[in-house]
């Protein structure tokens, strides 16, 4: 098997566990629509306020939720020591985390399939840009966040605090994307500003760090 | 082992000259940046907290490059030669400390000096920002090393430094086109634009001054973090020896000899 049979084979165990289980987009799913909820107390949902503010709380909310999820992406693997079997396997460390993302990706962008019009409805929300731009926004800061949240979700596996570790972690390092994602929709919502520059960081930020977490995925799973 | 304890005189020699050294510097600089270097014409006397703020900045960044470089030799030493790699994680702890230190100081001073000029304490402009989250990054640095279960703890270090290192001009780059996007309208006149020649002995006795005491406290903080490396090596051979009752039943324990 190669590398790309080895991405395959980890994604569809995943896909597999998620669809007999479905602990992980349900429960994401239930904690976005609370935090939705709850954000509109702390302002005025009305229709000229919250175009400005709800590119970054929608972010927010995904940040929010999936980091909730991502620290559980590696419990399914400690139990009955899967992942010192992994560890042995002869596929690279790399397809293992690469398979993990995927399949953390697809849950994600399920949770945003659901969420984009509950936003909308609650949020009396319309683009006033090019909302078509979104559709290349969304999954490639959903992969910001998914693929740094699941490669330091991996490094929360040995330490005391998990839960606590990768906030602590994740939301310093992600500070250039999160800026980016939230620039880029606030201004595809109220077409006030071009999103091109933020889309640009994106892009750069996703390459850069996609590559870092492939290279250093090895040393990560193995660290003693 | 005579050698050894030559070595580790001489190194404390050093250490006590330098350390002396630094307090006079420390002290010229002091005495320049207080009474002899000229009154700022616009800011006042508060402009001379300009000497602390702005050496605190660079060493703040040149800090991190050494926690860097350490990491990044830790991470190829960690399987090829294990004693190289203790010493690299003892130079990426102690100038990941160092750096938290400076760049504390670059932000309080920093916010002292706003209070009195711009009238407020913080404003989110891409500097502060920057600085801020260096800061925020080294902290979570540091934390996770305190959060990890021991023994594991260097090679997750390491990795969050590379990342760090990797997010800092991202970031560098990201906020500034964010605030000169959005000028916000609090910052009116430079500190640093148009110094004047008279004020430049100040400046430069307190760059090198804190610089002296930056290497200073980072080679005092590695001679403790290798300190207590052996410490714990010590203490897992004791412990492992313990487990093994008969192993040396037949002479002395070899504790001794550990290195």
């Amino acid at each position: 098997m190669n590398f790309y049979g080895h991405v395959m084979a980890h994604l569809r165990k995943d896909l597999r566990l998620e669809w007999r289980s479905r602990d992980s987009i349900t429960g994401m799913l239930f904690f976005s629509l609370l935090v939705v909820v709850v954000f509109s107390f702390a302002f005025d949902p009305t229709a000229a306020v919250s175009r400005q503010i709800a590119g970054g709380i929608l972010w927010m909310v995904l940040l929010f939720a999936s980091t909730q999820t991502l620290n559980q992406a590696w419990n399914r693997e400690q139990r009955n020591n899967v992942l010192d079997a992994q560890r042995m396997a002869p596929s690279s460390a790399a397809a293992l985390f690469l398979g993990k993302s995927l399949a953390n990706m697809i849950f994600v962008t399920a949770v945003e399939l659901v969420l984009a019009p509950l936003f909308t409805v609650f949020y009396n929300l319309h683009a006033l840009g090019q909302g078509w731009l979104l559709l290349v926004v969304m999954p490639l800061g959903t992969w910001a966040l998914v693929a740094n949240g699941t490669f330091f979700a991996a490094l929360g596996l040995r330490t005391r605090n998990r839960e606590l570790m990768l906030p602590l972690v994740l939301f310093p390092i992600s500070i250039p994307a999160l800026l980016a994602m939230m620039q880029a929709t606030t201004g595809i919502l109220t077409g006030e500003s071009e999103p091109d520059l933020w889309i640009r960081v994106l892009v750069v930020y996703d390459v850069v760090f996609t590559t870092a977490c492939l290279l250093l995925f090895e040393t990560l799973l193995n660290a003693e | 082992m005579q050698s050894a304890v030559q070595s580790k005189r001489s190194g404390l020699i050093l250490g006590a000259v330098w350390l002396a050294l630094t307090l006079v510097v420390l002290v010229i600089g002091f005495r320049e940046a207080i009474f002899i270097s000229p009154t700022d014409a616009q800011q006042g006397d508060v402009g001379r907290i300009f000497y602390w703020h702005v050496p605190s900045a660079m060493l703040g960044l040149v800090f991190p490059y050494v926690n860097f470089i350490a990491s990044i030799a830790f991470l190829y030493y960690s399987r090829r030669d294990p004693i190289a790699a203790l010493k690299a994680d003892a130079w990426a702890i102690s100038a990941a400390e160092v750096s938290v230190v400076f760049a504390t100081i670059c932000l309080a001073t920093g916010m002292l000096w706003g209070k009195a000029v711009w009238g407020i304490w913080w404003t989110w402009d891409w500097r502060l920002t920057s600085e801020l989250l260096l800061w925020l990054l080294y902290v979570a640095y540091l934390m996770t090393r305190r959060l990890s279960t021991t023994g594991q703890t260097s090679t997750v270090g390491a990795i969050i430094s590379v990342f760090a290192a990797l997010d800092v001009p991202l970031v560098y780059f990201s906020i500034r086109w964010f605030r000169t996007q959005h000028p916000s309208p609090v910052f009116g006149g430079d500190a640093d634009s148009g110094l004047d020649a008279s004020m430049y002995p100040a400046f430069l006795w307190n760059v090198l001054a804190w610089l002296m005491w930056g290497v200073f406290i980072l080679a005092f903080r590695i001679a403790l973090e290798q300190r207590r490396q052996r410490q714990e090596q010590l203490e897992g051979l004791r412990s492992l020896e313990g487990d093994m009752p008969n192993f040396n039943l037949g002479g002395e324990p070899e504790r001794g000899n550990a290195f």
